[in-house]
């Protein structure tokens, strides 16, 4: 098993740590994954601002250099759902199909493909759940409120496993955060409260650690979090799971 | 003026707009206990969207049907290209009646073709009878809802404008008193009403009747009261059979307030002894939108509004931020058919969260449209020209990875070494108006791995232990 670890480009230079903790969480469960030097971005802010024309470029580059791995790991439910949903613009060669199928968010690659329901070790702490709008609805990561109660999902069976953990209930359990890509900038308004209301709801209901599996939605809250200096933590969900001991 | 400054207005009173968005999540988990409660929901919506797709795939077909089975039930049938015609046809009508008095219910077509203003223009009374359109109606606004028209008022704001043109005391803000007050003055207009005007909710090809739902009776009340009755619809409003009827009546109340049904679900087939019934059914762009394979899809739309109540985005910017008869969601694939300039910011409107999709009774694909929309306004030139080449000059960046890398560490340089001040400057960094920017770590990933000894990570063959 050829296994890619591809770091999202905000991740890469914002939240290097991220990276790091996913490549090392796949290591201690077996995976050797490769960062392939010349990946960028998926170029889902292009696509989604109305420019999937100029996004090709990216798509195909994107494309040479992962179609000789198996399976194509990130720390981002939202770049893997671009890809798998978005890369219909390319001509559906061999490669790109294969690169659409084989791109996997950390968290379904854990649940699914590596078959990993539950991780030994404690983390003492209550734990707010961020459920990405992508990796939920999109990627079915978690059911959707919309048609069944919110009752399990992947992360969630994942973090439950571990000891001392608390995980909080939320008012609105699946309610987007309101980053939404280049909508944070050009709605920044209403993208701004509907962040504030997405923090307001964990920290109503006392979460010590908001986590999730998708970094882009993480990165909004963090700077709604830090701005109000807030004392929660904002961290992802790799950076919990590879810092277990046991 | 683009959505987000319309909303931004909105949203300068903070306290309302958390109270419209929890009033809206209110009705969102009414909603969510009604469809919990039925079991086969998801398969009920499966079969609506296939009757609506199967309906629309030969719409001129059923057209026909309805109307020869409308006419063969003593029905007149009207056909209007657009809101000009439908408007022209409705005045002639009710000239035709010598009237001047006319009641009208809930109707998103006739306020789509703007039929009020053009009607009163021509020295005709109308009152809308359904009780939010009526408070709206007095204060000359536009619905904000196509279930909860005056869903953007407070029962403070009833209560004032009630005060204004029904006389009831000044700061009565009692929703009891103010109901009775809206009651014995629409009474009255009921008894006085000539010509009662109605849309139409579901269209049967096979039987020619038409089916009016609310929650207020109000269509029935005048429909029965006045001399001749006129249904303005859509042409999507078309079901085949009266038995594919309780399918969509089945969802269309769970999905837009949680009720199991609407409280009158009125049937319309045929005049009354001595009495005449119309239908004016429209095409006003929805052919066009036909036309569209990327957006057909959303002429299935039964308008229950459960898109707009469940939209994050909607609850906090107020159905007017919208600026189009149908708000939210819905009304951001709807209106670009309509004016692709005038509603270009409206596909942007969302942060393609895909709750519409999950939430919409006949499975429209929303955001995937909302998507889609943004691509036919890239390339038809109507996103400003300064995104236009960020997003070139982004394309060319990234698809090299030693441009990017270079940039990135010039970036993050920058960040450092400018002060906070200039970096989180409102007037030129959207993100820095509430929220502060991410750190910049010395080093980004591609950088520490580069560090790493190199006999790590190769491609290879893992052990994987659970």
């Amino acid at each position: 098993m050829k296994v890619a670890l591809f770091v999202p480009c905000y991740i890469d230079q914002f939240y290097p740590q991220v990276g790091v903790a996913t490549l090392q969480l796949l290591e201690k469960l077996g995976v050797q994954a490769h960062f392939p030097a010349q990946q960028t971005c998926c170029g889902q802010p292009l696509a989604n601002s109305g420019c999937e024309r100029e996004a090709l470029p990216i798509y195909k580059h994107f494309v040479n250099t992962f179609q000789d791995y198996d399976y194509i790991v990130a720390p981002s439910g939202s770049c893997v759902y671009h890809v798998r949903k978005h890369f219909d613009k390319l001509d559906q060669t061999d490669e790109v199909q294969h690169v659409r199928g084989a791109a996997y968010d950390l968290i379904d690659f854990i649940s699914t493909v590596l078959k990993v329901e539950t991780l030994r070790g404690a983390f003492p702490h209550k734990v707010g759940l961020h459920l990405s709008c992508h990796g939920q609805r999109g990627l079915h990561q978690a059911n959707e409120s919309e048609m069944t109660p919110v009752r399990d999902g992947q992360l969630r069976r994942l973090l439950a496993s571990l000891d001392g953990i608390e995980l909080t209930e939320l008012s609105r359990n699946d309610e987007c955060c309101g980053f939404g890509g280049t909508f944070c900038v050009s709605e920044a308004g209403i993208s701004a409260r509907m962040g504030q209301d997405r923090v307001a709801d964990h920290v109503r209901h006392g979460t010590q650690v908001l986590t999730g599996s998708d970094m882009s939605c993480l990165m909004h809250l963090e700077g709604i979090v830090r701005r109000a200096q807030l004392p929660i933590r904002v961290m992802h969900a790799a950076e919990i799971l590879n810092g277990l001991t046991a | 003026m683009n959505h987000a400054i319309r909303a931004d207005k909105f949203l300068l009173d903070a306290d309302r707009t958390t109270w419209h968005d929890e009033t809206l999540w209110f009705v969102r988990e009414k909603r969510d206990r009604a469809v919990y409660a039925v079991p086969e929901f998801q398969e009920l919506r499966e079969l609506a969207s296939q009757i609506k797709d199967h309906t629309l795939s030969r719409l001129d077909l059923y057209l026909q049907e309805f109307e020869a089975a409308a006419q063969a039930n003593g029905v007149h049938v009207h056909w209007a290209a657009d809101a000009a015609e439908h408007n022209a046809i409705i005045l002639d009508l009710i000239r035709q009646q010598g009237a001047t008095r006319i009641v009208k219910s809930k109707s998103m077509l006739t306020e789509e073709c703007h039929l009020n203003p053009y009607l009163i223009q021509h020295g005709i009374e109308v009152v809308d009878t359904d009780l939010g359109e009526r408070i709206i109606q007095f204060r000359e606004e536009a619905p904000s809802h196509i279930v909860l028209p005056a869903i953007h008022l407070k029962k403070e704001d009833v209560g004032d404008t009630f005060h204004l043109h029904l006389g009831t005391e000044k700061g009565e803000s009692d929703p009891q008193l103010l109901t009775e007050a809206a009651r014995q003055h629409l009474r009255a207009k009921f008894l006085a009403g000539q010509v009662a005007i109605s849309g139409v909710n579901f269209a049967v090809a096979e039987t020619g009747g038409v089916v009016v739902c609310t929650n207020e009776g109000n269509a029935d009340l005048g429909v029965n009261l006045a001399a001749v009755h006129i249904a303005c619809m859509g042409i999507e409003k078309l079901i085949p059979r009266l038995t594919d009827l309780g399918v969509f009546t089945r969802l269309l109340a769970r999905s837009a307030t949680g009720q199991p049904v609407t409280t009158y679900t009125s049937h319309f087939t045929k005049p009354a002894a001595g009495k005449e019934m119309h239908i004016v059914i429209v095409d006003n762009g929805r052919t066009q939108q036909l036309g569209r394979p990327d957006f057909r899809a959303s002429l299935k739309c039964i308008r229950c509004g459960a898109c707009m109540n469940t939209c994050p985005v909607y609850r906090r910017s107020g159905g007017h931020s919208y600026d189009f008869t149908v708000p939210g969601p819905i009304g951001a694939i709807l209106s670009p058919n309509i004016d692709m300039k005038k509603h270009r910011s409206l596909p942007f409107a969302s942060t393609l969260c895909g709750s519409c999709t999950d939430v919409c009774p006949v499975k429209i694909d929303i955001h995937t449209q909302l998507y889609k929309w943004r691509q036919v306004l890239g390339e038809a030139g109507e996103i400003p020209a300064s995104k236009k080449w960020s997003m070139k000059f982004m394309g060319r960046l990234l698809a090299s990875a030693r441009v990017y890398g270079l940039s990135g560490q010039f970036a993050r340089q920058a960040l450092r070494l400018l002060p906070h001040g200039l970096t989180h400057a409102a007037s030129f960094n959207a993100w820095a108006v509430a929220r502060e920017l991410p750190e910049p770590p010395k080093q980004s990933f591609r950088e520490w791995y580069q560090q790493q000894p190199k006999s790590v990570p190769q491609p290879q063959t893992p052990q994987v232990t659970v």
